[in-house]
């Protein structure tokens, strides 16, 4: 494995070998155009949907006075967790000096950047007047969470991109001349976008120092865009919500949801761009371990919030409670809690679940069961408000989703598959340079500087 | 008259620009006059050409409380300055602290005051700022009638949730929606424990006549309501600028309502016009208000549904979830 030669001299021969494996997949083919035209014209359904909206007003979805926020808001919760996996594996494992995670940090960052970036226009479509969405700026105020959320989103998608692109920046310098079978300008934004990178070991070392400066950075933050997701319904006096760990509930949910994100990724590309000799099957068992070890953490966390509320049945509490175990949402619920969080559990104890294909379906059903968990986690919670609801149409008092609705809900999941596609189709999605031990020397160096 | 309009909103001559909305106004004004109709002036022309066949003069009483007498075609009609009447709506009555009292035990579910409600900030029938309910605290206890207005808490949750101040909770205790500034987020009904506000899912009621009669927008009022922004109990807040009572409190028949300032001690009954003292009221039945565990510190305070006038309502027929579409 490349990662392991470490303290070898560079040898052209093996980078040549690299950068060819690497950027055999990068440039626009039939099939890029075809993905792509297809993720257009869906996009351009959801757009529709949402122009219905735009014009009718929002009673063409399921929301209600009682139900004001339904599954735009789990649909934001849920983009905004599964951003997260970015600061995980490139903050917390790569300060920690787990040098496995190279091959795959950057598939981390794209899928950091692309849910980070959609999460905004999902709350856009959840606005009444979308066209007032400047006022948030203009208007602001510092006591509502929503302008802390709006922030710290923000510099969590720039500390992304910007962890996504430093680290790029030797591989356009390698790129740039080697991309035979890709088209001419392709290498021309390579070569501007590589910023006159050539190698040096000064540049290395500025390389390393502000990589180095944005992964202590992005750990707060992403804390950050979690723990304000998550005020943004723990504010709020309600049965269901009013919990002080909402917080690190959310975080370690997120990371089950990333984790579980990153796991499908890093197959697709292992197994449709050839990378299987990067991405490997350790990498595959050891995905598994952070799956399981981030689903035992929200595991306890989830024991904590619904086991501390049921004990003592406080009415509205009761009432919500009895809503998810027995009631209406039972099916869901439990369908969630086992089969999304605690069958793999169970499953991920056993290292032959841990192969890539065992592994990317499990992660596959965690993935899925984390949206619903976020419905769970928004919708129930405002069908029970404290007083009861009356004298309105039938309608109103059980939230079903609309079919526009639904097509407004998959519009920026299309765009996140349409930013992941671009950023891994037009660019190399495995570190090059890194897996040829390049600028190693540098890293060494600093290490022992730090 | 020029005089007379700039004493009641003091800043509409301010600055320039404003100076020079009112020219336009006003030469609008005289071109609606002259063609009796047309635009914007359709009313100023109806208002002239009724007073037109009385007398060329008009006697108007001005502020510093004098006749005079006006030729009818000097007139022209007072628009309201919107930067004024959301700077006087903003700030509030000075020195009231507003307070509601709702009598629990002659409450039948009247619903008037929902319908006087809904007719003076133009909602439907199921659009509600002040809602009836039927409550049961306990099995074993007799249900009663509950009207439910905003609460107007002096700790405010959705006030403090509003990330554009649209929200705002004034000095006279009343907390106001401005509908020009709502981005229609929805966080104040997630804040809200009492389920009073309500949300414009459609284009409003009236929308359509909203666009053939132009109305300046009053956040005492909230009309003009728009599709895509909260709507809420105002405490009837332009009323209370004239001096009234608000709507639902006057629109009771049974006397359930009672209206008025705390910091003069002191409310009077929409029904009967009987005023008494608060503190007393409160005192003396035992007064409480809704979830004060909560710590929203609502200005709606109710006297328990002790010794009801009215039999309490059948639960087979109204049930939990009883429905009223229209």
């Amino acid at each position: 494995m490349a990662q392991k030669n470490n303290h070898t001299t560079l040898q052209e021969t093996n980078l040549d070998n690299i950068a060819g494996d690497i950027l055999r997949p990068v440039g626009l083919n039939i099939k890029f155009h075809a993905w792509m035209g297809f993720l257009t014209l869906t996009l351009l359904a959801c757009l529709y949907a949402y122009w219905i909206q735009f014009n009718e007003g929002l009673i063409v979805t399921g929301l209600r006075d009682y139900v004001s926020w339904g599954m735009y808001l789990a649909s934001f919760v849920f983009f905004v967790a599964a951003s997260l996996i970015g600061m995980l594996i490139s903050g917390v494992l790569g300060l920690l000096g787990q040098d496995w995670i190279k091959p795959i940090a950057r598939i981390a960052e794209i899928i950091a950047v692309a849910f980070a970036a959609v999460a905004g226009l999902v709350i856009v479509s959840d606005m009444g007047r979308p066209e007032r969405l400047p006022y948030v700026f203009m208007y602001g105020r510092i006591q509502s969470p929503i302008l802390w959320d709006v922030t710290v989103v923000t510099t969590y998608l720039v500390i992304s991109l910007l962890l996504w692109f430093i680290p790029l920046l030797p591989d356009l310098a390698i790129a740039k001349t080697r991309m035979h079978h890709a088209p001419k300008w392709l290498s021309t934004v390579y070569n501007f976008l590589s910023l006159k990178w050539t190698h040096h070991p000064d540049q290395y070392k500025i390389l390393f120092r502000t990589t180095r400066i944005l992964l202590i950075l992005v750990i707060p933050t992403a804390f950050a865009i979690h723990t304000v997701t998550s005020w943004l319904f723990a504010v709020n006096p309600r049965a269901g919500w009013d919990s002080t760990i909402f917080g690190p509930y959310f975080l370690t949910g997120a990371f089950v949801a990333g984790a579980a994100g990153l796991i499908l990724a890093m197959y697709f590309f292992s197994k449709n761009y050839k990378l299987s000799s990067y991405i490997t099957a350790d990498h595959f068992n050891k995905m598994g371990k952070l799956l399981l070890l981030t689903a035992i953490v929200y595991l306890y966390f989830n024991i904590n919030e619904f086991l501390v509320p049921g004990y003592k049945l406080k009415t509205a509490d009761a009432i919500h409670l009895k809503e998810l175990f027995t009631g209406h949402y039972a099916w869901l619920f439990w369908t969630v809690q086992l089969g999304g969080l605690v069958i793999p559990i169970l499953l991920l104890l056993f290292k032959p679940m841990r192969k890539p294909l065992p592994l990317t379906i499990i992660a596959l059903v965690v993935f899925i069961g984390s949206w619903f968990k976020r419905y769970l986690i928004v919708i129930p919670t405002m069908e029970h408000p404290y007083l009861p609801k009356q004298f309105v149409p039938a309608e109103w008092i059980v939230y079903e989703p609309t079919l526009i609705e639904t097509a407004i809900t998959i519009g920026p999941l299309i765009m996140v598959l349409m930013i992941i596609t671009i950023l891994s189709k037009l660019f190399p999605v495995v570190p090059i340079w890194e897996m040829a031990g390049m600028g190693e020397d540098e890293t060494n160096d600093h290490k022992k500087a730090e | 008259m020029s005089d007379e309009s700039s004493n009641k909103v003091p800043n509409n001559q301010n600055t320039n620009s404003r100076k020079s909305r009112r020219d336009f106004l006003k030469s609008i004004g005289y071109t609606g006059a002259a063609i009796a109709a047309g635009g914007a002036a359709i009313y100023t022309g109806y208002r002239y050409e009724h007073a037109k066949g009385k007398s060329g003069m008009v006697t108007v009483l001005t502020n510093d409380n004098r006749l005079v007498q006006v030729p009818i075609d000097q007139i022209h009609e007072f628009k309201p300055d919107p930067h004024a009447l959301q700077k006087r709506g903003r700030q509030g009555l000075e020195g009231r602290r507003w307070v509601m009292v709702i009598d629990l035990a002659k409450c039948r579910n009247a619903r008037k005051c929902v319908e006087a409600c809904q007719s003076a900030h133009h909602l439907r029938p199921h659009e509600y700022h002040i809602n009836t309910l039927i409550m049961q605290d306990a099995p074993n206890t007799a249900p009663y009638y509950m009207p439910k207005p905003c609460q107007h808490c002096d700790n405010p949750p959705c006030v403090s949730v509003c990330p554009v101040d649209a929200t705002f909770k004034r000095q006279d205790g009343i907390v106001l929606i401005d509908n020009e500034r709502c981005i229609g987020c929805r966080f104040c009904m997630a804040a809200c424990p009492y389920s009073a506000r309500m949300f414009h899912w459609q284009e409003p009621v009236l929308a359509q006549e909203y666009e053939t009669s132009f109305t300046e927008y009053d956040v005492e009022l909230n009309t003009p309501q728009r599709k895509g922004t909260i709507s809420k109990c105002l405490f009837s807040a332009d009323r209370l600028r004239e001096n009234e009572m608000p709507y639902c409190v006057t629109a009771c028949p049974n006397s359930v309502f009672y209206f008025g300032d705390e910091n003069e001690d002191a409310v009077t009954n929409g029904t009967t016009k009987e005023t008494v003292r608060l503190s007393q009221l409160l005192k003396q039945n035992a007064g409480y208000r809704l979830m004060p565990e909560l710590g929203t510190q609502p200005r709606v305070y109710y006297l328990p549904p002790k010794n009801r006038l009215f039999d309490a309502p059948d639960k087979e027929l109204t049930g939990n979830h009883s429905t009223q579409t229209t």
